[in-house]
């Protein structure tokens, strides 16, 4: 019970006015976030991370700044919804499944039931990957004290070929999308020699890429230019949610226990391994679907078709800081950006975070129960107020999003480079999201790429360039072999359905 | 898909694949070739600094040529419309401002660009009154101010207006 005696402590971190307030700004400002096309939970976590660049120095600093990102995170998640169910347009990726059965609700004039199931499914799942994460990651910090640069790679190497094995993106387009992030991982100087790579002369490369940058032009600028592709009228339902309406749906909702179990289960494992809150929420709607009593029903406004998505999407979305703060592997693009943050706060991730920094990590943790509470209670009284600001013509939205989002690609390196390559990196990202190559693998890449080479690189040492160090004990072996099941899982899969068909 | 009712394509998907994918296969080879340059090989105290990117580059070269295949191989009646003339006309209307506001910053600083920036949107697609436009895109500036210099003390680039109003 170590554990509940950590937490304890975690939440006498968490407790003070100072932290409480930070969760309630972060909560309200990831609402907003989360509302808006354009920002969703990765670039505006990233655009708000140099605002914390001071923050974080103060004593105590770090903590607060982190409840401060990770309640953002919280609160976008649960935004997404509101665009989903009133206006029948996913704010964020992971809500596209919510509009399935939510959109309808609404129509039929169930807005309030289908609003106050999806928070309420988002605040179960976010609890579920939660009290997972209290007492699975003090135990998988532990395990991964005793990794070396062989289990580390392995690590590296099972995250990236989960993608593969998981996306539902053709695998070589996910392929050739992680391959380019790695390169640009890869720009500036080689981290053990010392030497200049693909900078071909360019001093602005020198520092080589950094991943908040791309993070903001490749989901904020490229997100916006698929928005305006798709017009600029917003059309929704109107919001009404009033006590009665959420005790209703609150008499409804142990009916579904089933599930919110099955689809917590789903969402915790796909944030884990890397698939992410996207694939999981579909994942779990399309598993609802089939156990269902009243499957066939499901598209038409169904209250379970919004709690299955929506309790996975939350608890993948959770569950993706497990192996982020453990082992230093981010599970989203959203936990790749607090990684990125807590290296620039002067924090190593991984597993000596938990014996080095105790506060900080059980204050995390602790944060994650109240900011999710915080959540609750904000997006269930404020629905109509944060509708409110979709009502606001796109021309006044637009640009504002740019202009900040050109701050935020400043302000990482006081460098009016990265605004050039902000653009850029909006015209990629709406390419590629045109032609289905996944942005996810490319972004963590980007952050991961030179630990990955860093770990290949000493486990190449240590065996002499032998790639059978990779296979030399249980767990480095496990972990290889699984990646490489997931990696050609693809092919499999298409051997069978050819098999099946022929 | 009736095209005389949704528009005429700038762009085909077909293109559009063939073009990125070429793209990945022209990256992986420069990747490849800088790092054959650095020595991709084995060296006297391990792997050189290519070694890595050698094989990032040509695995990327590789998926990139299947890409590349499978986008030529996209029978004419899969290759439906990337990117309607309309759309794109939208895109570039955004695109296009954008990227002088980008230029703007390094000259004008900010805060005066993202002014111009904001008013000229409203403006020009939104057809707002003179009054509205000013007080939201002045607004947001003094409200940028406020939050990263004032209260984050995180300084954004400045030009002449500012360093005239004496608040740089």
């Amino acid at each position: 019970m170590a554990e509940i005696q950590a937490l304890a402590g975690g939440f006498a971190v968490a407790f003070s006015l100072k932290n409480l307030l930070f969760m309630f700004i972060g909560v309200i400002l990831g609402v907003i976030i989360g509302v808006l096309p354009g920002l969703g939970g990765a670039n505006g976590v990233a655009i708000l991370l140099p605002l914390t660049f001071t923050m974080a120095q103060t004593p105590g600093g770090a903590t607060s700044a982190i409840i401060l990102l990770s309640c953002i995170y919280w609160g976008a998640l649960f935004g997404g919804a509101i665009t989903s169910i009133l206006f029948n347009i996913p704010g964020e990726p992971w809500s596209v499944a919510t509009t399935f059965d939510g959109y309808p609700l609404a129509q039929q004039g169930r807005a309030g039931n289908a609003l106050t199931a999806a928070f309420t499914s988002s605040f179960i799942g976010a609890l579920v990957a939660v009290i997972l994460i209290t007492f699975l990651s003090p135990v998988i910090a532990n395990f991964a004290l005793e990794f070396g640069p062989p289990e580390f790679f392995s690590v590296y190497f099972l995250t990236f070929c989960a993608f593969i094995g998981t996306s539902k993106e053709p695998p070589f387009k996910t392929l050739a999308a992680m391959m380019l992030g790695f390169a640009l991982a890869a720009v500036g100087t080689d981290p053990v020699t010392g030497t200049l790579r693909l900078t071909f002369g360019s001093t602005s490369l020198l520092t080589g890429f950094d991943f908040l940058v791309a993070v903001i032009g490749l989901f904020g600028i490229g997100e916006i230019l698929l928005t305006l592709e798709e017009g600029l009228a917003f059309r929704g339902a109107k919001a009404k949610l009033n006590m009665r309406v959420v005790l209703d749906t609150w008499k409804e909702l142990p009916r579904y226990w089933l599930t919110s179990l099955r689809s917590s289960a789903v969402g915790c494992f796909m944030g884990i391994v890397p698939g992410g809150a996207t694939p999981a929420s579909f994942m779990s709607y399309g598993v609802a679907r089939r156990f269902s009593r009243d499957g066939d029903k499901f598209g038409t406004g169904k209250v379970e078709g919004v709690v299955a998505p929506e309790t996975a999407a939350h608890a993948a979305g959770t569950s993706a800081l497990l192996p982020m703060i453990t082992l230093g592997v981010p599970g989203s693009p959203t936990a790749a950006v607090l990684l990125g943050g807590l290296m620039i706060w002067g924090l190593q991730p991984g597993p000596l975070l938990f014996v080095e920094k105790p506060d900080f990590v059980w204050g995390l943790i602790a944060s994650m129960y109240l900011g999710n509470i915080a959540g609750l209670i904000v997006v269930l009284t404020c629905v109509p107020l944060f509708a409110a600001i979709l009502r606001v013509p796109f021309s006044v939205i637009a640009p504002i999003i740019v202009v900040v989002c050109a701050i935020g690609a400043y302000t990482v390196h006081n460098a009016g480079f990265d605004v050039w390559m902000m653009v850029v990196f909006g015209v990629l990202g709406y390419l590629f999201k045109k032609l289905q190559y996944p942005l996810a693998p490319l972004v963590l890449a980007i952050v991961l790429g030179d630990n990955a080479e860093a770990s290949f690189r000493q486990a190449m040492l240590v065996s002499q360039g032998d790639l059978s160090i990779f296979f030399t004990n249980k767990l480095v072996g496990g972990l290889t072999s699984l990646a490489l099941v997931l990696l050609l899982w693809p092919l499999v899969a298409w051997i069978v359905a050819k098999a099946r068909r022929g | 898909m009736t095209e005389e009712r949704e528009g005429r394509a700038a762009f085909r998907v077909k293109s559009a694949e063939i073009a990125v994918a070429a793209l990945f296969l022209a990256t992986g080879a420069l990747v490849m070739y800088d790092s054959v340059r650095l020595g991709s090989t084995w060296g006297d105290d391990g792997p050189k600094p290519g070694y890595f990117p050698f094989y990032i580059g040509l695995i990327m070269a590789v998926a990139a040529l299947v890409n590349l295949a499978r986008g030529v191989m996209i029978p004419p009646d899969k290759n439906g419309p990337f990117v309607l003339t309309q759309q794109l006309k939208m895109v570039l209307t955004v695109l296009v401002p954008t990227a002088i506001y980008v230029g703007a910053i390094s000259q004008v600083g900010i805060y005066v660009s993202s002014i111009v920036f904001i008013a000229f949107f409203m403006r020009w697609l939104g057809k707002f009154a003179w009054w509205k436009v000013a007080a939201v895109s002045v607004g947001t500036a003094v409200a940028l101010f406020l939050v990263f210099e004032r209260w984050f003390l995180v300084p954004l680039p400045k030009g002449p207006i500012e360093a005239f109003l004496g608040v740089s």
